[in-house]
């Protein structure tokens, strides 16, 4: 089972996220924001970072890259889509999660560990985790800030204490058949006790477990 | 319009001895595109004409030195097939006239002269001095310093994993910003700057060339400052991180199938630098193209091209039959592509624009016949005022001192810098900003980099000698507390005007200091770069000469020290040689608004002594900490904040900065440590840091040294 990992020019996590799940025992590989076949993936990971220059807004012009026809077509099947961080902003764009993000509340970047708590487990990100459990993650952005209009975002973890002002303190939000799972803060930064957190592993082993074969 | 003009050549900033010079090399007048290169390849900031005498006398040798000075970057051994490079660069006089795109250029700058050398940049650390934030404009240009540098460099994508900060009023007129970057590559990737084979064609890759930054190096970094300053700002170039991340991942695509034979960045004095630099060190002629340059405005002039300092571009050479593979990643990374010129058995630099001949030089005169002074010097007549003015501790209320310490911005947390630097990408961050050194971990093997930079300007005001070597011996012990052997430094100079005797004399000094030092622990000096002319209104800065060590941890401590390790309990050892009343330079001092003495001298051989206990105490002790800016009681203070609990201590001159001591924490019995030089001075425990039975509750420690930035931004 493999997940393909999409590098779009500007993204910046991609080496860390596939380190990351291979790390778990896991299988990722990147591909090319202009590739438009995914198929022989069994779930995608949007990676971090800051595609197409954030131009216009974050994610604007990743929305249209090529190979986000296939990531649609696979997150309406059900196959397990992750965006983290720019992921989350670019799977807001393309409209496969509900609301979009906007500068964090105080108008500074933020790169710091924060705490958030399981709120769902009904989610690829989160189904290995406890309800009410707590993780420390690396928090890694500027436009952190989630705002959902439409209030039909399901918050699947929440900010133990708001670092940015995002609405209902989400810190990921799923699509209602949880398949489809958005995060701000870097699941794979916490997978070392070397580096300061090993608490990223529960949701990344979630989405390995979600994979089944195409 | 003035109506009577300077000669061209003084406006370009060059003086009538050095335009003799060009009328001699050409034996002829020089054409204008000509005199626009020479103008700018002789300036101060690209010849280094003030300072290469002097720069000749650092060590730059040791058997795991594979590039010393001279090159992009310096690069280093670290076995096993891996290299290092690094490469420190200031960007200061920029930063003050516009300081978002100043800083923000600087890190772009600095991180193609690494990839340069075919590394992947990994990481960044920056050096930043301003006046004090009680002004207003101090506040604005250290916002806007830190701004630039985060937005740069998260979006480039490159970790800022450290730096430092300093506030004196000489930086007031004429901020500092020093950004360093270290890069990793496999020794099959290093590349250099060479043009190569006759027949190898130019390739410019990266953004089009505009009329931004022109005359950046000649006009900007290599003259000093006045009131009509903002005057300069469009010399100051624009920053465009997207660009530059696209145009690394090009070039290490590139250098991963081999498809180039050398690397030129464009940086200061643009295209010229980069045609006749490459072709200088290849001893070849080049043929370039003005008008197969892809530009952003319409009409440029040939000078105008060759001078313009556009950001995010980089020059490549390339053997004929592997063109369209380079054009080919050039187009899949959505970058901008020319074949600009070719290499030839000459020794000519020609360049052509509008089908006209413009140019046609020795390419190696641009670098090798620059002019080389050999400036007076003279030691400040107020010098032995200023070192008579002693202080000592005396009567010096503990609690109270630690306190303001604690709320000096230089002192307190960095975290409202560093948290908005992306510090944690790549995933090599084992210590981060806010320790020592940092520790970067390389990943599938047993070995770390460490890296420390370390300033001070009022030390080497008080005596530049012995405040640059005791810079070398402190950045040497903060690699060593997490476990690593230092190996090489590069050093960025920052000094005044060197047309005043006293500054040259600082300079030389400061040299001095750092070569003994580094003589002693055995590191090479690989790289380096030099900033003159950094005084406004004839009011020089304090010499300031900026140190960054890099080490080796081979294996990495299994759990390197940490500040945060002290449990209650555990003992607190002080260790190194006995600490003195001399508070001369130290941060107590600058509290009082005083600066004076006489620093206490580096003792090179215990400071050689220090680095090889703290390396072996790396792997054994919990928490191993560097006495510096505030001496142990801010050291101690440190630890007890980051783990959460008290201490207590008995210690002499508790607020010394006298160099080569550290703070270990560890239980009882844990250590080996050599009977002279430790002593023990209090265990952890309790809620409130007790130093000769004054006591300062953890609750004021903590919210005085965590809010001191904010607290001084909010005024």
């Amino acid at each position: 089972m493999r997940a393909a990992v999409i590098v779009f020019p500007g993204v910046n996590c991609e080496h860390d996220v596939v380190h990351a799940i291979r790390a778990l025992g896991g299988d990722a590989e990147l591909v090319w924001h202009r590739d438009t076949d995914l198929s022989g993936f069994d779930g995608v990971i949007l990676p971090g970072g800051f595609a197409h220059g954030d131009a216009l807004r974050t994610g604007a012009i990743a929305r249209l890259s090529p190979a986000m026809v296939d990531v649609a077509r696979l997150a309406a099947e059900g196959t397990p889509v992750l965006g983290i961080c720019n992921g989350w902003q670019m799977l807001c764009e393309a409209g496969l999660l509900p609301g979009a993000h906007i500068a964090n509340r105080d108008l500074s970047f933020i790169c710091r560990f924060v705490e958030v708590e399981v709120v769902d487990t009904g989610s690829i990100l989160t189904r290995a985790a406890e309800p009410g459990q707590r993780l420390r993650i690396p928090l890694n952005s500027y436009e952190g800030n989630w705002v959902d209009p439409s209030r039909t975002g399901r918050v699947v973890l929440r900010y133990v204490e708001d670092p940015n002002g995002s609405h209902d303190r989400a810190a990921a939000v799923a699509n209602e058949a949880g398949n489809v799972v958005g995060v701000m803060p870097h699941p794979e930064r916490a997978t070392e006790e070397l580096l300061g957190s090993t608490d990223g592993q529960i949701l990344l082993e979630g989405f390995l477990h979600s994979l089944v074969p195409a | 319009m003035t109506t009577t003009q300077e000669p061209v050549h003084r406006q370009l900033g060059m003086s009538d001895d050095e335009y003799q010079s060009v009328l001699d090399i050409l034996g002829r007048e020089p054409w204008p595109a000509e005199l626009a290169m020479y103008s700018v390849m002789w300036s101060e900031h690209c010849s280094y004409k003030s300072s290469r005498t002097h720069l000749g006398r650092f060590p730059t040798e040791a058997p795991w030195v594979v590039v010393g000075p001279g090159e992009n970057a310096g690069v280093v051994d670290l076995g096993d097939g891996w290299l290092a490079a690094l490469r420190i660069e200031s960007h200061n006089h920029p930063s003050f006239v516009e300081p978002y795109q100043g800083a923000a250029t600087g890190v772009g700058g600095i991180l193609r002269d690494v990839l340069t050398m075919g590394a992947r940049p990994i990481a960044l650390w920056d050096q930043i001095r301003f006046g004090p934030l009680t002004e207003p404009k101090n506040r604005y240009l250290f916002k806007g310093v830190v701004s630039g540098i985060a937005g740069y460099g998260n979006a480039v994508g490159v970790p800022t994993v450290g730096g430092e900060l300093e506030f004196d009023d000489c930086y007031a007129g004429n901020p500092l910003v020093n950004v360093m970057c270290l890069g990793l590559l496999h020794q099959d990737q290093l590349v250099l700057g060479t043009a190569g084979e006759p027949g190898t064609i130019a390739v410019l890759l990266g953004k089009a060339t505009g009329r931004d930054g022109i005359g950046g190096a000649s006009v900007l970094a290599s003259a000093s400052f006045d009131e009509g300053s903002s005057e300069k700002r469009p010399a100051v170039q624009v920053g465009d991180p997207f660009e530059e991340k696209k145009l690394i991942e090009a070039c290490l695509e590139l250098y991963e199938r081999d498809l180039v034979v050398g690397v030129q960045d464009l940086g200061a004095a643009g295209l010229s630098c980069a045609t006749s630099e490459p072709a200088g060190r290849a001893g070849v002629g080049i043929e370039v193209d003005l008008d197969a340059v892809h530009t952003r405005e319409q009409g440029m002039t040939a000078p105008e091209l060759l001078m313009s300092e556009s950001q995010e571009r980089m020059m490549v050479f390339v053997d004929p039959d592997r063109i369209d593979a380079v054009l080919a990643v050039a187009d899949k990374w959505e970058i901008d592509s020319a074949v600009v010129g070719e290499v030839n058995s000459g020794s000519m630099l020609r360049i052509h624009h509008d089908g006209e001949l413009v140019a046609e030089v020795p390419a190696a005169s641009l670098v090798d016949d620059a002019p080389l002074f050999d400036r007076p010097m003279a030691r400040p007549g107020w010098l032995d005022e200023v070192q008579a003015a002693s202080r000592d501790d005396t009567g010096l209320d503990i609690g109270d001192t630690l306190k303001r310490l604690l709320s000096d911005p230089a002192i307190g947390s960095s975290a409202w810098v560093h948290q908005q630097y992306d510090h944690m990408l790549f995933l090599n961050t084992v210590l981060g900003p806010g320790g020592d050194g940092a520790l970067l971990r390389i990943k599938g093997t047993e070995k770390a980099l460490a890296v420390s930079t370390d300033g001070n300007g009022r030390l080497c005001y008080l005596d530049p000698r012995r405040g640059a070597a005791r810079l070398v011996h402190e950045s040497a012990l903060n690699v060593a507390v997490t476990g690593a052997r230092p190996i090489a430094v590069v050093d960025n100079l920052n000094f005044g005007n060197p047309e005043n005797p006293e500054v040259m004399w600082q300079f030389r000094e400061s040299i001095e200091g750092m070569a003994e030092a580094c003589e002693a622990l055995g590191v090479p000096v690989v790289g380096g770069n030099v900033s003159f002319y950094n005084e406004t209104a004839g009011t020089d800065i304090h010499p300031t000469p900026v140190v960054g060590m890099l080490g080796l941890a081979n294996p990495m401590p299994a759990d390197p020290p940490r500040l945060s390790g002290a449990v209650d309990g555990m003992e607190i050892w002080e260790i190194g040689p006995a600490a003195t009343e001399n508070l001369a330079g130290s941060a107590v001092q600058r509290l009082d608004g005083e600066l004076g003495g006489l620093p206490t001298p580096p003792n090179h051989e215990i400071g050689a002594e220090m680095v090889e206990l703290a390396n072996r105490l790396a792997h054994e002790a919990p928490v191993l900490h560097d006495i510096s800016d505030g001496g142990l009681a801010v050291a101690l203070t440190e630890i007890c904040i980051a783990s959460g609990v008290g201490a207590s201590v008995e210690t002499d001159h508790p607020f010394s900065e006298d160099p080569h001591r550290l703070l270990v924490v560890a239980p009882e019995g844990l250590l080996n440590l050599p009977a002279g030089m430790s002593r023990r001075i209090g265990s952890v425990g309790g809620d409130t840091v007790e130093i000769n039975g004054a006591r300062v509750s953890m609750r004021t420690a903590e919210d005085r040294w965590r809010h001191a930035i904010d607290r001084a931004l909010s005024g």
